[in-house]
């Protein structure tokens, strides 16, 4: 009952931060609901797995807590540099966009 | 239904509860508020306290297991990894120009001035 509470409550906030992603006028209102979802998707996993009492979902919500992290640096990254594998040689000639 | 038992399920609840309205409230303010700066105030209560108090209610309910441990692990890693990729964003929108409203006429407001401490000194 405890968990069928916390996981409506978690669909209300990813419905929320979904609209953000959708409507977000800049990149980075973009990617920071995009951060939000993912973490609030390592909650909803994990509360799913104690809603179905098979609380071996947790270790693929910590596998998904770590893609998110590193998936949001990456996305930051390509559109700093326009690169994600090497540093973005002359920082002068980085156009950022946004 | 021995007295543990309810102790557990009142704290549980408890946790539970107001981790999932801070959860809440936070993808409310990341919906409504006008100003990126804004959102990114509330992404963190939804990434911090809701996320916290939600994890701390799943180990209340699981015991000393191997669950817990797991749960605390993950708990420690949203911990530190929520704040530096709020922190990667912000530093992302600094740098491409952006600034606050409110900012308007205080040092660094103007986009082709970079910040102190941002990229002028790694340019050199």
């Amino acid at each position: 009952m405890m968990f069928a509470a916390a996981t409506i409550a978690i669909f209300v906030a990813m419905l929320l931060v979904l609209v953000r992603l959708y409507a977000g006028p800049t990149l980075y209102d973009r990617v920071l609901a995009a951060n939000t979802f993912g973490t609030l998707t390592v909650l909803l996993i994990g509360v799913l797995g104690f809603l179905t009492e098979r609380p071996d979902f947790l270790d693929i919500s910590l596998l998904y807590a770590l893609i998110n992290f590193v998936g949001t640096i990456a996305i930051l990254k390509y559109f700093r540099y326009r690169a994600i594998g090497d540093k973005g040689a002359n920082r002068s000639d980085v156009k950022v966009e946004g | 239904m021995s007295g543990l038992e309810i102790l557990r399920d009142v704290l549980s609840w408890a946790l539970i509860l107001s981790g999932g309205f801070f959860t809440v409230v936070g993808a409310f303010g990341v919906w409504r508020f006008t100003d990126f700066w804004a959102r990114l105030h509330a992404s963190s209560v939804s990434e911090s306290a809701g996320m916290l108090l939600l994890i701390g209610g799943m180990c209340v309910q699981a015991g000393f297991t191997l669950v817990t441990v797991k749960l605390i692990i993950i708990g420690i890693f949203l911990f530190i990894t929520g704040p530096t990729a709020t922190h990667a964003v912000a530093n992302a929108a600094l740098v491409s120009g952006r600034r606050p409203i409110e900012a308007a006429g205080l040092v660094g407001a103007d986009p082709q001035m970079p910040m102190p401490n941002t990229l002028s000194a790694e340019q050199e």
